[in-house]
């Protein structure tokens, strides 16, 4: 602590990308940070599918990344599209992917949060682990501290990187109770493979990765999807599904049990053969976009990351983890000014909120504000996966009588199942994507 | 060890440190009197929750908690106390 009446300048609640993001930038400006976190150590409560896009934080962090624990730059794109017995994967390789500096990274949260606290720390910054904040204390109506067991530290800001359920963004009043229809919950394996098995399997030549999305059966017709990510030694496998799609389902059906059966599929069982599970775990998303987003500041406190609910389904990726890094560089813009200010108030604070509306991340959420929206169509995640499978298998399939002619066969398909009413209104609100 | 895995073999490969006190806490007497569908039993990914067939009560194997928080968004019904387990534990993720 700084001195003997225990008041930092900011608390960062949560060493995850957002909260350590804040720490880095404030603590390099010589404000006194103190960073606490529940788990073991910085990244151990932590979870992503995946990959991290480096562009868009290049010039945030830019001699980050080099150092950086990661795991392989993706330079493979597939999209696979599932139905009951077919699949359909399109692949993109392209060697723009293969320049450096390299566009995205696959990444395991445990690893890269720790040592990212290692740099926090180096710029000066106090990091508290298996410290749960309990509550917030409020002065006059403001936030002033955190409370912890029975135990007040003060402090002129509390910053709020306490991820997707942000409880300390509802002890503020920032946000109402969350709702189903804004969260997802994901389930992931972590399957070690030997690297060199791994290149092989996927055709990569040697710190080259692979990035796979999937849509379609393994949702049993519940919005959501599945993804692949190659790690240096192990494989990210998971599955993802929205919470109200899963509460509405009927009957219900038992989520953890869409991971096996996702497993099961031959096209992903090939893909883990000789495999060993080590790791299994579960985390919500908050997808409910902008329109689902907390109040981002008040007196003397800001909210980032994933606890703002700054998360983009963009149909293709889901993207998180770039915003949780440059809302906390924005959020310590923003306490940085105020205390040149001595100003803490929400009229203070509100820089924050205009710094993310002139930068790339107020700016995706806007352009894709119709997200949720689009993607609460059932048909997304059966009709048209299976249509185009089946189309697919038709055209492939030569039959012991004469066959059909190509075009017969494509325009046939597509008018007894896509030419109606419901499938045009799709194509119309896919236009808003 | 095999690929395809039972939901309680999955959850003995994680790191979980134990706290004697549940950090779930359940309003039976809301589950019993409001709560007909019962998705906790569906919507927990470690497969927590169940009802015990004797009382009827909601039970919850917190010590196998991922802590994601489905069970806190899903429940309309506010039954659940939901706050995070204390300070250093519950699991901990050595991937992530």
């Amino acid at each position: 602590m700084s001195d003997s009446t225990d008041k930092m300048d900011v608390i960062v609640v949560g060493a995850g990308l957002a909260g350590l993001s804040t720490a880095y930038f404030l603590a390099d400006a010589g404000l006194d940070v103190l960073v606490v976190e529940r788990g073991d150590f910085p990244g151990s409560k932590n979870v992503t599918g995946g990959r991290i896009y480096l562009h868009p934080i290049q010039d945030i962090f830019p001699d980050l990344w080099e150092r950086a624990p990661l795991e392989r730059h993706v330079t493979r794109e597939r999209l696979t599209a599932m139905a009951r017995e077919s699949a359909t994967t399109i692949e993109l390789r392209s060697e723009r992917f293969n320049r450096q500096p390299y566009h995205s990274f696959t990444i395991l949260r445990a690893k890269f949060d720790r040592w990212f606290a290692d740099q926090v720390a180096e710029k000066g910054a106090f990091l508290i682990p298996k410290y749960k904040v309990d509550d917030l204390v409020f002065e006059d109506g403001r936030v002033a501290g955190i409370v912890s067991d029975g135990d007040e530290i003060h402090a002129d800001v509390v910053v709020a990187a306490d991820g997707a359920l942000s409880l300390m963004a509802e002890k503020a009043g920032l946000r109402r109770p969350q709702q189903p229809r804004h969260f997802a919950v994901s389930m992931k394996e972590i399957i070690e493979l030997p690297r060199q098995t791994i290149e092989d399997r996927f055709n990569l030549e040697g710190d080259e990765g692979l990035a796979q999305l999937f849509f379609g059966e393994l949702t049993q017709g519940m919005m959501g999807g599945g993804f692949l990510y190659t790690n240096l030694e192990s494989i990210s496998l998971g599955l993802v599904v929205g919470i109200e799609s899963l509460m509405e389902r009927d009957p219900l059906q038992e989520v953890h049990s869409l991971m096996e059966a996702f497993k099961e599929r031959p096209e992903i069982r090939v893909l883990l053969d000789g495999g060993e599970v080590v790791e299994y775990s579960a985390h919500v998303i908050p997808e409910g976009g902008i329109r689902a987003m907390p109040k981002l500041f008040s007196d003397g406190i800001l909210v980032v990351g994933d606890a703002a609910g700054l998360v983009l389904n963009m149909l293709v990726t889901v993207r998180g983890m770039e915003y949780a890094l440059a809302s906390g560089a924005m959020a310590a813009q923003a306490i940085q000014r105020a205390k040149e200010q001595d100003d803490f108030s929400a009229s203070s604070l509100a820089y924050y909120e205009e710094l993310l509306k002139d930068s790339f991340v107020l700016k995706d959420m806007h352009t894709f504000r119709h997200s949720l929206d689009i993607l609460e169509n059932p048909q997304l995640f059966n009709l048209y996966p299976q249509v185009f499978c089946d189309l697919f298998e038709k055209l492939m399939w030569m039959d012991d009588g004469p066959k059909e002619g190509l075009f017969r066969t494509v325009f046939g398909e597509m008018r007894s199942k896509l030419l109606n009413v419901s499938t045009l209104r799709d194509v119309l609100s896919l236009c808003k994507m | 060890m095999a690929i395809a895995m039972s939901i309680k073999s999955k959850l003995g490969l994680d790191a979980f440190k134990l706290d004697e006190e549940s950090h779930i806490r359940i309003n039976q007497e809301i589950c019993r009197r409001d709560c007909k569908e019962k998705v906790c039993l569906f919507v927990c990914p470690a497969h927590l929750y169940s009802i015990n067939r004797e009382t009827g009560d909601i039970c919850v194997e917190f010590e196998g908690c991922l802590e994601c928080g489905t069970c806190r968004i899903a429940c309309r019904y506010g039954a659940l106390e939901w706050d995070y387990p204390r300070g250093g534990f519950g699991v901990q993720f050595r991937f992530g």
